[in-house]
């Protein structure tokens, strides 16, 4: 996990007799985005915190998009995956502020990214508008001939390409 | 009905953006091109998103256990807030998107200034949402030149609904006394502030899209339908009818 994946997360320590907050984020590598499976919810950079709060665990989620209907099913599955690990009572905080951006993704889940067939995201939203926000190459061919098709594609967080040289369409998670 | 210029300002913005939601998600099935029918698909699910935030804190704010689904699906005309805009029928896709476009010049800068509100819960939406609204206005700004500087039919088409819409603008640029009362309690900008970048935004983009800018567009403010005080045109009747018709047969229904 790099520097900026961590920043604003906050750990607290755990009370005896349950898991640390570190073993918690570390189950949470492996609940995927109901979307895009091979992310981890931890790749996306969508967990704020994990906190015991009396008996209860308590995990911190930032949406995506505020019309994102996998919102919904990633709080069930953060559920889900916390009980089958023995916790019996979890709940998943909505937090929209600082809003979520794709600055926050992992490297590790840009290279997934990249080899699932999806551009990731190109340069650091922080840049602003200067920046075009488009992919750097084909994730499937790695040619620079790439061109934009729509500004949005099967999910909210994505736009539709194309390649101009091997000419397949692919998705570019969008910089947002 | 005026429960302080909070839950006005919550009120406000969330019905500009559920309706909106609303009017755009009736072409998924049916844009003229798929990447349309996606697009339009995936902003109206971010305003209908926005919506629920607003009518949140509009819920929370009033206090009598009304959530968002219930300020959505079970107010009448009156109590709607939203701008006339917005509530205009899709007509063409030309209007649609020229709907849109003059929609998000002006929602992007209110809510920029809406990110410096004095109420924590306001600044927060706000900024969440300014995102989302940055992203709509670079595509509907992108699509309105390219049609408005396109062929001449599609040129005809926005001029059109550009001479149809503009006249809906009066209303969200002149301030009325519960704008005045949301800048004077430090929620929100003044109306007059954000104007310039309103203007401006349309000026340059009807410039590039070679299309003439109608010249008075006070005359509705003068007439009795202003949709921030409850008072709508005929099509929202419809509108509300269509989207409301399940909670009010079945209440309480859920799946």
């Amino acid at each position: 996990m790099d520097a900026a994946g961590l920043s604003g997360r906050v750990m607290v320590r755990a009370l005896e007799a349950r898991p640390e907050a570190a073993e918690i984020w570390r189950w949470l590598d492996d609940v995927p985005d109901p979307e895009i499976p091979v992310l981890s919810v931890n790749d996306l950079g969508i967990i704020r915190a994990v906190e015991a709060a009396g008996d209860e665990v308590v995990v911190t989620v930032t949406p995506t998009y505020s019309g994102c209907p996998a919102t919904a099913a990633i709080a069930l599955s953060i559920e889900e995956a916390l009980r089958r690990r023995g916790l019996t009572r979890v709940r998943v905080k909505s937090q929209i502020s600082p809003a979520w951006t794709t600055d926050w993704i992992s490297p590790a889940g840009r290279e997934k990214l990249r080899a699932y067939g999806i551009a990731p995201p190109e340069g650091a939203a922080c840049a602003g508008a200067a920046l075009r926000n488009a992919p750097k190459t084909c994730p499937r061919c790695g040619s620079a001939h790439v061109e934009e098709v729509s500004r949005f594609g099967s999910t909210p967080c994505k736009a539709s390409w194309r390649c101009g040289d091997c000419l397949e369409p692919f998705d570019y998670f969008k910089r947002f | 009905m005026n429960a302080g210029p909070l839950f006005e300002l919550a009120l406000r913005m969330g019905d500009n953006a559920l309706i909106l939601g609303q009017r755009v998600s009736a072409w998924c099935g049916h844009a003229p091109v798929l990447e349309e029918d996606i697009a339009m698909a995936n902003v109206g699910l971010d305003l209908i998103g926005q919506a629920k935030l607003w009518l949140t804190l509009a819920g929370e704010v009033e206090g009598a256990g009304r959530d968002a689904d219930a300020l959505a699906f079970l107010r009448d005309s009156r109590d709607f807030r939203n701008v006339l805009l917005v509530e205009q029928p899709n007509g063409d896709y030309g209007r649609t998107l020229m709907r849109q476009f003059l929609f998000d010049a002006w929602h992007l800068p209110i809510l920029k200034g809406l990110r410096q509100s004095g109420e924590a819960r306001v600044a927060d939406i706000a900024g969440k949402c300014a995102k989302e609204a940055a992203y709509h206005l670079d595509r509907s700004s992108d699509l309105v030149i390219r049609l408005g500087d396109g062929t001449a039919e599609s040129r005809a088409r926005m001029q059109a609904a550009l001479d149809f819409l503009f006249p809906f603008v009066a209303e969200m640029t002149a301030a009325d006394a519960i704008d005045d009362e949301i800048a004077a309690a430090g929620l929100g900008p003044r109306l007059a502030d954000i104007t310039r970048e309103f203007s401006d935004t349309v000026a340059a983009v009807s410039a590039a899209a070679t299309l003439a800018l109608p010249s008075a567009p006070a005359r509705t403010v003068a007439g009795p339908w202003r949709g921030k005080a409850g008072r709508h045109t005929e099509e929202f009747g419809r509108l509300l009818a269509e989207m409301q018709w399940m909670q009010r047969a079945y209440p309480g229904v859920s799946w």
